[in-house]
C-alpha cells in the first residue's frame, strides 16, 4: 500500500531467513535509522519460522533488551523467552573492552596479558579508538560463528557516523598495528643494523625525541612497552580479521542496508551498496524503514487541501475550536497514558477558542504550534500536580460534541492527510533517486509505527512489515 | 551566549544541520562566527552545498545582516604537525615524520590525544584575537561527535592524564578543559521527540554534569505541527462518520465515503504521535534546561532551510545578545564589527 514496488524487485525476507545455507546476516546503516530495531526483528521472526538464532547487537539501547524480555544485554548471549514455535532466540550486546580483554588473554600468556590490560595505552586503545568498536564486532562475530551453536546469527552493526565505518575499520586497526612506524619502534636495533636502514634509525631517534619532548617521557616509554606486549598478538589479530573478513564475503552471508526514505540516509545506503559490490561481499537487498504510506492516496494533497480551504470559508470558526473539543476517553484512539487520554495535558488546551481567529495558511503548517515557544519548562507540567481534571471541570471548558463543528473536524482531517501525501510524496522521490541509481538491488518496505517498539509483539509487527514488504499502516 | 557552543545530539537528530543554523543564526547583524567540524565527514560542506572543505578556514555563508559564517574541517593530523610546527619548527622534518607514519600513529594510538588536538583548534579559534585585540571570531561551533561520545570527547584532562602526564600535549589539555569547563562554553544537545533520543538526551546531559561540562539547551528538531488536537480525533472516530463523509461531499471532495476511514486512521495516528510526543515533552522538562524548538523542514534541509532554522533560532532568543547580555552582565571584548554598544558579543576569555 506505500510506495509501488514495480522498479525494483521486492526483496522476500522470509526466504532469506528460512534458507539454510544463511548463516549470518548483518544489518548495516548509518545511524538513526532503525539497525537494532530491525536487526532484532528479524532475530524473532527468524526463531518464530524455527530457526535457532542469536542477535548480536552493538547499540546499549536498553528499552531493545527490554523489549525481548531481558533487563541487561551483556557480552554473553542470554535466550530470550515467549518465543512460538520450534527456534530459539538468542541476544547479546557486543561488550567492547571485554571482548578485547578477552581476546588479549587468550592468546598470549597470563603474564604478557597483565602487562598489556595494564598499559594506559590499551586502555584507551580498548575503550575509546574509533575503530575498536567495529573491530571488536568483527571479533565476536567470528568467534559466534566458530562455536557453530547457532543456525542463523543476525549482527547489528556499530552505530557509526557512516556505515562504510564498518567495512572501513577494522582494516584501519589491522593497518595501524602493522604500521611501519609501529614496527620501529619495536624493533629499531634489528632495523638499524641494516646499513641500507640506518638513516631510519637517525629519524627515529629525532622522531622518538620529538614525541617525547611532545607527549613527555612517560608517552613513548609506555607506547613501546604497549607495542612490545602486543607484539606477539599482532598476528593472530591480523589473521582472525582476514578470516572474518572472508567470512563476510562467503555465500552463507548476506547483507541487509537498513535506510529511511530521507536524502542522507539513502544516499549513505547507496555509498554503502556500491562499497559491498566492490568488496564482493553478497548484498541481500534494502530494508527502507519508516515509509509512511496513505489508504486515501487518490485523495492529493492539493486536493485535500482546497477542500479544507473550501470548509473553513463557510465555518464559523477557526481551528483553535476543534483543539478545545470534548474528551471522550472510552475511545479506542487513546493515547498510551491513561492520564493523556483523560487530562487536557496540553497547552493548546489552554488556548481560548478565537471565533475570528485567522484560518491557518497552508504555509502555517510550517511554524511551531503555540506552545513550542514556551521555553519555561516547568509550564509544561504545570498541569500535573493537580491531577486529571474532573469531568464537571472539563465539562466547565470544553465545548460539547455536537458544537464541534463537523467542517471543523473534517478540514482538520484534510489537512492532516495533505501533510501525509506531502511526506509521501518526498519519499518516494528521494527512494526513486535510490532505484535509479541500483534498479538491481531488492528492496522491502517498512510502514512507519507511530510509537516506538516495547515488546516482543512490536517486534513481531515489524517482522510482519518486513516480510510483507507492506502492511496497513 | 558562550562563545564556544558545541553542539552534539543522537545520530539521525540532525545535529550537523543544527549546528550549520545556529551558526548562522549567532552570525546575523554583522557578526562572524565559526562553524568546525571534527570527524572528518565533510557535512556541512553538504549542507552548504559547497566543495569539500580543506584544513583551511575559510567563509561559506552571508548571513543576514552582513554577518559571516566561516568554516573549518578539523583534521586532527593537520592539527598535530601544526602544533609540531609551532613549538619545534620542524620544516620537513614534520613531513618525514608523516611519511613514516608517526603522525598518524601518534593521534591514532591514544584517542584522547586525538581529542586533544581537535578541541584545543576549537578552543584556538575561540580565543584567538586579532591586531587591535579584538576576537576573530564572535562564536565558534562545533559540530561534535554524537550524544554518545560527547562527554568523553570533550573531558579530554581525564583521557589524557593517564596518557601524556607533562609536556605540551599535556599543557594542551590543561588549557582547553579552562575553557571548556568556563561559561564560555555552552554544550547544546539535539534530541527528536521520541523515546530513544529523548533517553539519550537525558543520559548525556546527566554525563555531562557528572564531567562538570556547561550544557547549554535542548534543541528539539524535527518538530511537527499538531494539526489535529486528540479531543477532537475522538469525536472523529465516534459516531460522526456519516456527517464527516457529508462534509468531505460539501468540501468537493468525491468518493468520500470509501475516505472517511483512511483519514480517520490517519488522524488516530497522528493522536497516538501526539500523545507520545507530550510524554517526551515532560521528560525534557524534567532536565531543567532551556528548550528550542525548530520544525521539520518538510522539502528536507536545503541552503533556504538552514536560512529558516536560523530564523527560528533568532525568534526564540538565541544570538539576541541583548537578552543574553543582560542575564551574564559582563560584556568584554567589542565584537568585531557589531551594530553598536551594548550588543557586545565577546568577552575575554583568560587566555
Amino acid at each position: 500500500m506505500t510506495l509501488n514496488t514495480d522498479i525494483a524487485p521486492g526483496l522476500d525476507t522470509d526466504a532469506l531467513l528460512d534458507d539454510p545455507g544463511i548463516r549470518i546476516v548483518v544489518c548495516c546503516g548509518s545511524g538513526g535509522v532503525g539497525k537494532t530495531t530491525t536487526a532484532a526483528a528479524l532475530g524473532v521472526r527468524a526463531a518464530e519460522r524455527g530457526r535457532k538464532v542469536v542477535v548480536l547487537t552493538i547499540d546499549p539501547a536498553r528499552r531493545l533488551a527490554q523489549s525481548m524480555g531481558i533487563d541487561q544485554l551483556d557480552n554473553i548471549p542470554r535466550r530470550v523467552d515467549d518465543i512460538g514455535g520450534d527456534g530459539e532466540l538468542h541476544a547479546m550486546m557486543l561488550d567492547m573492552k571485554r571482548t578485547f580483554d578477552e581476546t588479549v588473554e587468550a592468546h598470549t600468556d597470563a603474564e604478557r596479558a597483565r602487562a598489556i590490560l595494564e598499559n594506559p595505552f590499551y586502555q584507551s586503545l580498548s575503550a575509546g579508538f574509533a575503530g575498536t568498536q567495529e573491530y571488536m564486532a568483527m571479533e565476536k562475530l567470528g568467534q559466534l560463528r566458530a562455536r557453530d551453536e547457532w543456525d542463523l546469527i543476525i549482527v547489528d552493526t556499530p552505530p557509526s557516523r557512516s556505515a562504510l565505518d564498518f567495512l572501513d575499520a577494522p582494516k584501519r586497526l589491522g593497518s595501524f598495528l602493522d604500521g611501519k612506524f609501529i614496527r620501529l619502534l619495536i624493533a629499531p636495533a634489528k632495523i638499524g643494523g641494516r646499513a641500507g636502514m640506518k638513516f631510519l634509525n637517525v629519524g627515529m631517534s629525532m622522531m622518538t625525541g620529538t614525541l617525547g619532548k611532545l607527549l613527555g617521557g612517560q608517552f613513548l616509554r609506555d607506547v613501546q612497552t604497549f607495542v612490545t606486549a602486543m607484539d606477539s598478538m599482532f598476528g593472530g589479530f591480523r589473521t582472525r580479521a582476514d578470516a572474518t573478513y572472508k567470512l563476510l564475503q562467503a555465500p552463507g552471508t548476506a547483507f541487509l542496508v537498513v535506510a529511511t526514505p530521507e536524502r542522507d540516509a539513502l544516499r549513505e545506503a547507496a555509498y554503502f551498496v556500491e562499497r559491498l559490490a566492490a568488496e564482493k561481499m553478497p548484498l541481500a537487498g534494502l530494508v527502507l524503514n519508516r515509509v509512511h504510506g496513505s489508504e486515501a492516496a487518490r485523495l492529493s494533497a492539493e486536493r485535500a487541501l482546497a477542500a479544507a480551504e473550501n470548509l473553513e470559508d463557510v465555518g464559523i470558526v477557526d481551528q483553535t475550536t476543534g483543539k478545545a473539543g470534548l474528551c471522550d476517553a472510552s475511545d479506542p484512539t487513546a493515547v498510551t497514558s491513561p492520564e493523556a487520554s483523560e487530562s487536557p495535558l496540553s497547552p493548546e488546551h489552554g488556548d481560548e477558542p478565537t471565533p475570528h481567529g485567522s484560518t491557518p495558511e497552508p504555509h502555517d503548517r510550517k511554524s511551531p504550534a503555540p506552545e513550542q515557544h514556551d521555553a519555561e519548562p516547568h509550564d509544561r507540567k504545570s498541569p500535573d500536580p493537580s491531577g486529571p481534571p474532573t469531568h464537571a471541570e472539563q465539562d466547565t471548558r470544553a465545548v460539547p460534541a455536537t458544537d464541534v463543528s463537523v467542517d471543523q473536524l473534517t478540514a482538520g482531517l484534510l489537512r492532516l492527510h495533505a501533510e501525509r501525501m506531502q511526506v509521501v510524496a518526498r519519499e518516494q522521490h528521494t527512494r526513486d533517486r535510490f532505484t535509479s541509481l541500483h534498479p538491481e538491488v531488492p528492496v522491502t518496505e517498512v510502514a512507519a509505527l507511530p510509537g516506538d517498539v516495547h515488546d516482543l509483539s512490536g517486534l513481531r509487527a515489524i517482522g510482519e512489515r518486513l516480510a510483507t514488504g507492506s502492511a496497513p499502516a | 551566549m558562550s562563545r564556544f557552543q558545541v553542539v552534539s545530539g543522537k545520530g539521525g537528530t540532525g545535529k550537523t544541520t543544527v549546528a550549520a543554523a545556529l551558526a548562522l543564526a549567532l552570525a546575523t547583524e554583522g557578526r562572524r562566527t565559526l562553524l568546525v567540524e571534527v570527524e572528518g565527514r565533510q557535512g556541512i560542506a553538504q549542507l552548504f552545498e559547497s566543495e569539500a572543505l580543506p584544513y583551511e578556514e575559510r567563509r561559506i555563508a552571508v548571513a543576514p545582516g552582513g554577518g559571516e559564517v566561516h568554516a573549518l574541517a578539523i583534521d586532527a593530523e593537520r592539527a598535530l604537525l601544526d602544533y609540531l610546527q609551532m613549538f619545534y619548527k620542524l620544516g620537513s622534518a614534520g613531513r618525514a615524520l608523516k611519511k613514516l607514519g608517526a603522525i598518524d600513529f601518534a593521534t591514532t594510538i591514544a584517542p584522547g590525544v586525538r581529542d586533544v588536538l581537535l578541541t584545543g583548534k576549537a578552543c584556538e579559534a575561540v580565543r584567538r584575537k586579532d591586531k587591535q585585540g579584538r576576537f576573530v571570531y564572535d562564536h565558534v561551533i562545533m559540530d561534535a561527535p554524537p550524544t554518545g561520545r560527547i562527554t568523553r570527547f570533550l573531558n579530554v584532562n581525564d583521557e589524557v592524564a593517564g596518557l601524556a602526564r607533562i609536556g605540551p600535549i599535556h599543557n594542551q589539555a590543561q588549557a582547553v578543559m579552562r575553557v571548556l569547563k568556563s561559561p564560555e562554553t555552552a554544550v547544546h544537545l539535539v534530541t527528536l521527540l521520541e523515546e530513544m533520543p529523548v533517553q539519550e538526551t537525558a543520559d548525556g546531559v546527566a554525563e555531562l554534569r557528572a564531567a562538570e561540562l556547561p550544557v547549554g539547551r535542548v534543541v528539539v528538531n524535527m518538530v511537527r505541527p499538531h494539526l489535529l488536537d486528540e479531543d477532537a480525533l475522538r469525536t472523529a472516530s465516534g459516531g460522526r462518520r456519516r456527517e464527516i463523509a457529508k462534509a468531505l461531499t460539501r468540501s468537493g471532495v468525491t468518493g468520500s465515503a470509501a475516505l472517511v476511514r483512511p483519514l480517520v486512521e490517519q488522524a488516530a495516528e497522528h493522536a497516538q504521535r501526539v500523545g507520545l510526543e507530550r510524554e517526551q515533552r515532560a521528560v525534557l522538562a524534567g532536565l531543567g534546561l532551556p528548550t528550542v524548538e525548530l520544525p521539520l523542514m518538510g522539502e528536507g534541509v536545503s541552503l533556504s532551510a538552514l536560512y529558516d532554522l536560523a530564523a527560528e533560532f533568532r525568534k526564540q532568543g538565541v544570538g539576541d545578545d541583548t537578552v543574553d547580555a543582560a542575564g551574564q552582565g559582563s560584556a568584554g571584548g567589542a565584537p568585531r564589527s557589531g551594530p553598536g554598544p551594548g550588543r557586545g558579543s565577546g568577552r575575554g576569555v583568560g587566555a
